[in-house]
């Protein structure tokens, strides 16, 4: 049946209303469903929102014993300061150009990879299952010294693509992993639909596959961007040149030793920092839905 | 199709583009003869950054063979990214970090022996306690530059209603005194039996390096060195000062219990209100005080209490130091740029904009830092009494702070451990850490 046929006609007894005590359980139950809502964004978005506060607050209404969610002089004054005192808009660039970069590579790379792992399955996929898990228990500290050596023998270090490639093999594994999922979520009946039908291996892949990947695609997607935007101790080790710091990186100069920060300025930083991954989710996120609805309604 | 082709050519364009903006740009070798130094410096401060910014331009007009490119570094983890940098040979020329970071550094052969580069002036200029803090065996691997020490900032105001003397670097309090001021500031000003203002707050969240530091001031020093062998040694000299503050926490209640978890940024809110009426604090910390007090709030700088006519104003320090990798292929011109950032007028520049202490003997007399205004006259008054933490030259004592004494003096000062069993702790335990590291 399409969806643009006409609704049959209603043969059945008429419907009758519940009663009211039940409806009043039933609004009792969406009310307790929305209060539970709120108070998960509230708890959410509480370090945003301080974030935000105390970004506007004057260095004496920092020192105060009792902090208060409203400014009471708001002022633009730490945001002039944290732009005088470092270079953010050049690194909130270096950090962009980079977790997009490190993103996109790392999720073509996987979306093939997870298709293999999923749909022929063999000894070398089952090894590549356990080596991800592995490779996911590695600390940093261990890893850095034998990377920072590969790197300066292919002239990397001090280099944006050099950070690019650390993220994007430090992200695969996850992503490789996410996907799977995804992947073992497509019904195989499709490709076997596709194929009866005379699609090619390549154009069943394309065609139907990645579309009904989309979720997966954009989720994966947001994870390595986030991760590689956030990331800091390789961007610290990697990036010499002042010019060449990521967001993370800067965000840190803002901390001097034993733990004193110029709160105010490291406050509207770090919130400007948040910025670039909010509108990168607010951009995704339709296609995370669309592509859900999409998929809801194949076959 | 025509689509898909166009999303993978708009896909292959937008990733070709990112990664040729992010290849773009790159340092460039010195091929013009000209040498170029690396200079890390962990200066964060606006004003510190600008000092530093300032007195570099002033050495590359100066020099225009020996340029110096300012990279600002980042006290978080600089450790271990300097030690990635060292094993990779990609170490800056000229690394600003704290004496106690160069022990492992020198005895792994990552720093360069200093001593023949330096000229005269400054080794003459700079005391041979500091000096002290960055020799081993017999080799100068840092140049001590800036060092603060532990101070009162006391509320001005409270301490007069409390009719307690001021003391003074040349009439300090005794420890002793010092308990019975912190008693007498100490008020339950409505009555209700909890207290109001608390004569102290100790921000104990980083215990190590304060309790260490400060007994030196009773005659204790917690590492001693026998047989050419560091040992932990915890007797009764070493802890009177973290006894002082337990009976202050516990017993007496003059120190606000609150605190032991507290930093010392953390402390300053509770001192603004009132709350607190002394904060022992480093130094520097008088910039975030001077910055974030009320309007009207009257405070002052005090010394820390002295342990008597033996040890005096005595207390630990480790200074910022200047330093040379060994790998630098410019160790001479790089020494230079230290000296030319050691000369007395420049630490002046740079301890003003840290807010700390200039080890320069010549810069601690400069008049810009003899006034009263934020506490810079008692500094530089007690610095000739300032000596080397106990703690510099001991290998293995990072791993005996963070394993065996963050926790022990941690559970000490909350009352969860006596002394008996913290001494157990610190000596029988972090011996056997030391032990490792003296093989």
């Amino acid at each position: 049946m399409s969806r643009t046929d006409p609704a049959p006609p209603v043969t059945g007894p008429p419907a009758t209303r519940p009663p009211a005590r039940r409806r009043l359980a039933r609004g009792a139950g969406r009310a307790g469903q929305y209060l539970a809502l709120l108070c998960y964004l509230v708890f959410l978005g509480f370090p945003l929102l301080w974030l935000l506060s105390t970004s506007l607050k004057s260095p004496q209404e920092l020192g105060s014993i009792d902090p208060s969610w409203i400014p009471r002089d708001p002022s633009l004054a730490n945001f002039r300061a944290a732009f005088d005192a470092q270079p953010l808009l050049r690194s909130a660039l270096n950090s962009l150009v980079v977790a997009t970069s490190a993103a996109v590579i790392a999720v073509a790379i996987a979306v093939p990879a997870a298709y293999v792992m999923v749909r022929h399955r063999s000894r070398i996929s089952r090894a590549g299952t356990v080596w991800i898990l592995v490779s996911q228990m590695f600390p940093f500290v261990l890893v850095i010294i034998p990377l920072f050596l590969v790197l300066r023998n292919l002239h990397l270090i001090n280099q944006l693509p050099g950070l690019v490639i650390v993220y994007v093999v430090w992200n695969l594994p996850f992503a490789l992993w996410m996907l799977r999922g995804y992947v073992r979520a497509v019904p195989i009946s499709l490709e076997e639909a596709a194929a009866v039908d005379g699609a090619s291996r390549l154009r069943t892949l394309t065609s139907v596959v990645l579309p009904l990947l989309t979720p997966g695609l954009v989720a994966t997607l947001m994870f390595s961007f986030v991760t590689a935007w956030n990331e800091f101790f390789f961007a610290l080790v990697l990036l010499k040149s002042p010019e060449k710091q990521t967001m993370s990186v800067i965000l840190t100069h803002f901390i001097g030793a034993e733990g004193v920060a110029d709160l105010g300025p490291l406050a509207a930083a770090a919130l400007l920092a948040t910025l670039p991954s909010l509108l990168f989710f607010a951009l995704l996120q339709r296609r995370l839905v669309s592509g859900m609805l999409a998929g809801a309604v194949k076959g | 199709m025509r689509r898909l082709t166009r999303a993978r050519l708009i896909a292959g364009a937008w990733t070709l583009a990112l990664l040729g903006a992010a290849g773009c740009g790159g340092g460039s070798p010195d091929d013009d003869g000209r040498v170029t130094l690396e200079f890390l410096s962990l200066a964060w401060q606006a004003e510190s950054v600008a000092a530093n910014e300032a007195l570099v331009e002033q050495w590359n007009a100066a020099n225009p063979d020996v340029q110096v490119r300012y990279v600002q570094g980042s006290w978080d983890n600089i450790h271990d990214h300097l030690l990635t940098s060292f094993e990779g040979g990609e170490a800056p020329d000229v690394i600003h970090n704290d004496a106690s970071d160069l022990t492992d550094f020198a005895n792994g052969g990552f720093l360069a022996d200093l001593s023949p580069l330096l000229p005269d002036a400054l080794l003459a200029d700079v005391p041979e306690a500091a000096w002290s803090t960055t020799t081993y065996e017999g080799g100068i691997y840092g140049v001590p530059f800036l060092q603060e020490p532990r101070v009162l900032v006391a509320n001005t105001t409270l301490l007069e209603r409390a009719g307690v003397r001021l003391p003074t670097p040349e009439e300090p309090w005794s420890w002793p005194e010092f308990e019975a001021a912190g008693a007498a500031l100490t008020e339950d000003a409505d009555g209700d039996g909890d207290t109001d203002t608390y004569g102290v707050a100790w921000s104990m969240r980083e215990p190590v390096t304060q309790t260490v530091n400060l007994s030196l001031s009773t005659g204790g020093e917690v590492f001693t060195r026998r047989d050419g062998k560091n040992e932990v040694r915890y007797d009764p000299a070493d802890s009177a000062v973290a006894e002082l503050i337990h009976r202050q926490v516990h017993e007496d209640g003059t120190a606000a219990r609150g605190s032991l978890g507290m930093t010392g940024s953390d402390t300053l809110p509770g001192f603004f209100a009132g709350r607190y009426a002394m904060l022992p604090l480093n130094f520097s910390f008088r910039q975030q005080v001077a910055q974030q007090a009320p309007d009207g709030f009257d405070w002052t700088v005090l010394p820390m209490p002295s342990g008597g006519p033996r040890h005096g104003l005595a207390q630990g320090v480790a200074p910022q130091t200047l330093s040379v990798a060994e790998d630098s292929d410019h160790q001479r011109a790089a020494a230079d740029f230290i000296a030319f950032l050691a000369q007395p007028e420049h630490q002046v520049a740079l301890a003003q904009g840290d807010w700390m202490l200039p080890t320069s003997q010549q810069a601690l007399a400069d008049p810009a830092l003899d006034t009263e205004e934020y506490g810079w006259r008692t500094g530089t008054r007690i610095a000739s009494e300032l000596r080397p933490s106990p703690v510099l030259g001991v290998r293995g004592y990072p791993e005996w702070k963070d394993k065996i004494a963050t926790p022990a003096l941690q559970e000490y000062y909350s009352g969860a451990i006596g002394l008996d069993t913290l001494r157990d702790k610190l000596t029988d335990d972090g011996n056997r850490i030391l032990d490792r590291y003296q093989r």
